[in-house]
């Protein structure tokens, strides 16, 4: 109960920033040159000023700023997130098509590198200053520097082109249309290489604040008690130190959820997945500031409830976080 | 000092610094040794590295010396990555030390905005502002920096939260000074280092989201970027991927030496015992 | 020296070796020491001692940079310096057992009490968890710990500071050990907590028969608990014998200079006071309201109630209290560091509660402030004569003559001139402090309120520091509030003391009335619960410096 009470206020408190992102995205796109019936005109090989008015007023674009503001977030709360002119089809229906592939990508990528993170992190500090700690904490340092995009044309060279294990992009095999196990596998077989790259900076990360967190609990003074109790080394670091050091990382997850996403733009557009991250350099590209608000709309939403969900763990793990701190 | 000679006593920092000079050398000298509009045609497209002595690394699809490109891309990457640090930490330390230092409905303010720039992913923030504003190198630079604020801002704000409560602080106010005088004489000098430091962290991560807007074609064509080149390389990887692969290491070279410097920075100014 | 009872753990020439670049090689020199059953072995030393090095290195757990380097440390027939590590670990917990100075810290914050304890059965037991439980209870009823069942299903930070130290006892007892090192056990806490810590310690070795090094730097404790006491400087034993004949009958001149720092309880004998108020503190009170959702369920903690005080001119105020008592509130409303929401304070005239901030930082030179952290009190970048220079040079004194001001400052206060171009970290605490000090001085004021300005250093510092507030008082004739949670410190160097509990004044008068003649059973309490009261009562007040 109190985990949920500490989460959901939390939550609530997100609802205005949410709200002043959208505001402050919406206000900035009306800068961009050029606005939905620009594109839509050029999509439709051209038109004259009277087509051009009638369409303004018909989406409602001739009215002042606030006004659009207002109807946008009117709109907004019943989830219809508009119409995109290049799709031509509702901006929500083509966000919830990308959606799956960016999720699954994330998850897997996040999976990966929480758990080689965590795991290479503790063995770094157990060794700390010896060949296994120097070995995992220069590799760490060249995959934090790895531009991801690069690393993912890389690894296409030597995977897909040089020893065609594993395929050079999409979600799945376009030839052969598969069921089942077999289609899972297939999408398995896909997302390899995109979650190994969109995975090998975050690894890093995770790599290295697990090492510093598990160095700096290794001194805090209840480890001192427990071997004194006569613990063996193994279980004071399992027992004792694990989950105090996991607490860093828990909260790192919820700020990074942010980053990955973004990284995901790069990732899908190399890889040449249908998520979200490319729809968003698709609708920038092709000027669909529609799409583009939209994708802005959801990339927050889904920070927001990584955050949640991180929340929970984090108070279901320390017991001192109270509602009132 | 002290903090100079733990700096030298650290091989890891020695190489960064080592690989920084000759980043930064090949910005100089980029004039030199490629007098020639680094982006004009050279000679034959996609010659291979060290099979002709003339273009030591090759050249790309168009013609272009690959060589060339790297030393002018230095320049665009220091450049970049240094003015939209500094814009960031600039923003950040402002943002941070008032958040920080006033507390109350000031700091609620700034931190829910501080929160919207950091709820909404920074690459898709940069991609609107590149859709609003375009893609020449002022705007692109403008815009690192502005996506790159919140962290140092969170940064300059805890410290600022720690230090307003410590004891010498209190003296300062029992003598009689005035905020202005306590925030920029006694607490920003000793908030700033970890921000400092923290800028090194900042530049590593600007030069990787310059380059990968690069990739996507969405920086400034025409200027020699590393990600430029890397972009081009995408469509001849299959037989010239030396193209992507060589501006690659040198992103990866550069945000090496930036870490590693600002690593070493931090572990001498804060000496605590090795293996912390 | 009785030889009847046996030897259960023996130091012989023990040594320990410090890194390169410490302050000296050794941080134990040939140590040899005894610890019978049965009796308390308290080993008292300063910061620096290498008391906890001993300690640490009995149960081997010195960190990776420091090792023995000669000597035995025998147990039940073993070295214990020359085992595997495997070995020592069966050892540690059921042989001999630790505990430690700060509770808080000492345990996992993330699992529970009953936990905690439970491990000790389950590393060295087979015993079924239905059968640890029932163990864990019986041991938490042992410590007298309120709710035992409680208590087991609780995490560190819902107990209190005694409670948790309880909890660590019962967990270090938990497997009959024939050897507590018991680490500075009572340093962190309340005095009245300390007194029942102590008191338990002592009725539980007496019950199980245990052999205890207990571990301190306060006399008072060793006169309150100690068997027998070997006293520590710089890594060597230089004294050690039983109780009685060491506490009356010092020989080494450390142990002597130890022993004199101890200030006694009974007050010098009363001054004739001033009849001018120069501060006067009438109905003030703070009250904080923390946490609530749009107003509702916050928790409000009234931090100082109605206190109403007075100070005469050239007189020194002490008031007393524990932690939470509110004594540190009261002395930043004094201040106005804090703003009080009632009540006035009446300083030569001007009711400084109701200045405004611009006024406040005007009239603030004639009162001044020195602070407990003697490390957090001086900004690391500045140097020592800008440090006292900063106050004059606010208030309009030309740069030049406020450095020039500093330099004989820093000598008032018994520091070299030189002093003014070092930086704080090249002093030492008790050097920080006189620092502190003479930044306070610089503006001449009038009061001067002291926060704990001792708490934190040695004994011995404590003493000349102390004698140092004396001397400028005299000279410079200002007044003093003397913050302050130790009664002896108190008793030596107040004219008026005020006993504050939750916030309220429980008791004010003379000092010699309030410790002679105490009427509030608080006071009482307090008074009882100072270590080695005895000790500390029967021993001559040095007289006053007049």
């Amino acid at each position: 109960m109190r985990i949920l009470t500490l989460a959901g206020r939390r939550l609530a408190a997100s609802i205005p920033t949410l709200i002043l992102i959208l505001i402050g995205v919406f206000l900035l796109l009306q800068f961009a040159p050029g606005d939905t019936v620009d594109a839509m005109m050029a999509q439709m090989g051209g038109g004259d000023a009277a087509t051009a008015r009638e369409l303004r007023r018909f989406y409602g674009l001739d009215l002042s700023i606030p006004v659009q503001l207002g109807n946008y977030l009117w709109r907004l709360v019943r989830l219809d997130l508009g119409f995109s002119s290049i799709y031509g089809k509702p901006v929500a229906t083509v966000i919830l098509e990308r959606l799956p592939p960016t999720i699954l990508l994330m998850t897997a990528s996040l999976s990966f590198a929480f758990f080689f993170g965590l795991v290479l992190g503790v063995v770094a500090a157990r060794g700390v200053n010896k060949w296994p700690d120097t070995l995992i904490s220069t590799l760490g340092l060249i995959f934090y520097a790895t531009p991801s995009f690069w690393f993912g044309l890389m690894a296409i060279v030597v995977f897909s082109i040089y020893l065609q294990w594993l395929p050079a992009g999409g979600f799945e095999d376009i030839g052969r249309v598969q069921t089942g196990i077999w289609r899972t596998i297939d999408i398995a077989h896909h997302l390899v290489l995109p979650t190994l790259t969109l995975g090998l900076i975050f690894l890093a990360i995770y790599l290295r604040i697990m090492r510093a967190s598990m160095l700096e609990v290794l001194n805090l003074d209840f480890v001192r008690t427990a071997r004194s109790k006569g613990l063996d080394e193994t279980r004071v670091v399992v027992r004792h130190v694990l989950r105090n050091a996991l607490l860093p990382m828990v909260t790192l997850i919820g700020l990074q959820a942010g980053t990955m996403l973004g990284g995901s733009v790069v990732v899908e557009s190399v890889f040449s997945l249908p998520g979200l991250g490319r729809l968003a350099y698709e609708s920038v590209v092709q000027r669909d500031l529609n799409t583009l608000l939209g994708i802005v709309f959801v990339s927050a939403l889904l920070v927001i409830a990584v955050n949640f969900f991180v929340d929970l763990i984090y108070a279901r793990l320390d017991p001192r976080i109270s509602p009132e701190a | 000092m002290d903090a100079v000679k733990r700096y030298f006593r650290n091989p890891a920092a020695v190489i960064g610094l080592l690989l920084l000079v000759v980043v930064v050398a090949m910005a100089i000298s980029a004039g030199w040794f490629y007098p020639r509009d680094p982006l004009a045609l050279a000679g034959r497209p996609l010659i291979w590295p060290f099979s002709n002595p003339r273009f030591l690394l090759g050249t790309d699809n168009s013609g272009r010396d690959i060589a060339a490109q790297i030393f002018y891309g230095a320049r665009i990457s220091l450049l970049i990555g240094g003015v939209a640090t500094a814009i960031a930490i600039a923003i950040g330390i402002l943002i941070g030390a008032f958040a920080g230092y006033y507390g109350g409905w000031i700091d609620n303010v700034l931190m829910r905005i501080t929160e919207a720039f950091q709820t909404l992913p920074n690459f898709v923030l940069l991609l609107v502002l590149v859709a609003v504003f375009g893609s020449t190198l002022t705007t692109v630079t403008i815009a690192v920096g502005v996506v790159s604020w919140p962290a140092p801002a969170r940064l300059t704000r805890a410290e600022f939260m720690s230090l307003r409560n410590r004891e010498f602080i209190q003296a300062g106010r029992t003598l009689g000074m005035k905020d202005v005088q306590l925030i920029l004489g006694e607490i920003l000098p000793n908030a700033l280092p970890p921000v400092i430091v923290y800028a090194s962290v900042v530049m590593a991560v600007a030069i990787l989201l310059e380059s990968a807007l690069a990739f996507l074609h969405l920086s400034d064509p025409n200027v020699a970027s590393w990600g430029n080149l890397i972009g081009l390389g995408r469509d001849v990887l299959r037989i010239q991927w030396y193209v992507s692969a060589i501006p690659g290491i040198a992103i990866l070279v550069t945000v090496l030496a930036v870490s590693l410097v600002g690593q070493g920075l931090n572990d001498a100014l804060n000496p605590r015992l090795k293996g912390r | 020296m009785s030889e009847s009872l046996t030897a259960i753990l023996t130091l012989d020439q023990l040594s320990v070796r410090l890194p390169r670049g410490a302050d000296r090689p050794h941080a134990l020199s040939g140590v040899s020491l005894s610890i019978t059953t049965d009796k308390i072995l308290c080993v008292v030393g300063e910061s620096g001692s290498g008391k906890s090095i001993m300690a640490n290195a009995i149960m081997r757990l010195l960190p990776d940079e420091v090792g023995i380097d000669g000597g035995r440390v025998m147990f039940e027939g073993r070295d214990l310096a020359a085992t595997t590590t495997a070995e020592m670990r069966k050892v540690r917990g059921a042989g001999i057992a630790m505990i430690f100075q700060e509770p808080m810290t000492a345990l996992n914050p993330l699992r529970t009490i009953g936990d905690q304890i439970g491990e000790m059965f389950s590393i060295h037991t087979d015993l079924s968890s239905a059968a640890v439980r029932a163990k864990v209870l019986a041991l938490l009823e042992d410590v007298r710990i309120p709710d035992p069942k409680v208590a087991a299903r609780a995490y560190p930070h819902e107990l209190s500071g005694g409670q948790r130290q309880r909890a660590m006892i019962a967990m270090a007892l938990a497997l009959d050990p024939k050897v507590l090192i018991a680490d500075e056990p009572t340093t962190a806490l309340d005095v009245t907590t300390q007194a029942q810590i102590l008191a338990l310690i002592r009725d539980l070795q007496k019950r199980k028969r245990t052999a205890v090094l207990f571990i301190t730097h306060d006399f008072g404790v060793v006169a309150e608990i100690a068997d027998r006491v070997a006293v520590m400087q710089h890594g060597f034993v230089v004294e050690q014998g039983d109780a009685a004949s060491i506490l009356n009958n010092p020989q080494h001149s450390y142990t002597k200079q130890l022993i004199a720092a101890v200030p006694p309880l009974t007050a010098p004998a009363p001054r004739k006071l001033s009849d001018d108020m120069i501060l006067t503190i009438d109905n003030v009170s703070k009250t904080y309201r923390t946490g609530g959702f749009l107003g509702r369920g916050a928790r409000v903690t009234q931090a100082v109630k109605a206190v109403s005080l007075k100070l005469p001119r050239g007189a020194t105020l002490g008031i007393v209290g524990e932690s939470g008592s509110g004594k540190s509130t009261l002395a930043r409303c004094i201040v106005r560091l804090i703003d009080p929401d009632t009540g006035s304070i009446v300083l030569e005239g001007k009711d400084w509660a109701k200045l405004t901030r611009e006024n406040v930082r005007r009239e603030t030179r004639h009162i001044q402030m020195v602070f407990q952290d003697p490390f957090a009190s001086l900004n690391p970048r500045r140097k020592a004569g800008e440090l006292v220079a900063q106050g004059p040079i606010v208030h309009g004194t030309p740069r030049a003559k406020a450095i020039a001001d500093a330099k004989e400052l820093l000598a008032l206060v018994g520091l070299d001139p030189s002093a003014s171009d070092r930086f704080p970290h090249e002093f030492s605490g008790g050097q920080r402090q006189r620092i502190g000090l003479a930044r306070a001085l610089a503006l001449r004021p009038e009061v001067l309120v002291a926060d704990e300005a001792v708490s934190a250093l040695d004994v011995s510092v404590q003493a000349q520091v102390l004698k140092l507030l004396a001397e400028l008082r005299q000279r410079l004739g200002l007044s003093i509030v003397f913050i302050t949670h130790d009664l002896r410190v108190a008793a030596q160097i107040c004219d008026l003391v005020a006993v504050m509990k939750d916030g309220e004044v429980v008791e004010q008068g003379l000092a010699g009335d309030v410790f002679g003649r105490p009427q509030h059973p608080y006071t009482q309490a307090l008074l009882d619960s100072i270590p080695g009261g005895d000790f500390a009562k029967k021993r001559e007040a040095p007289s006053r410096v007049s």
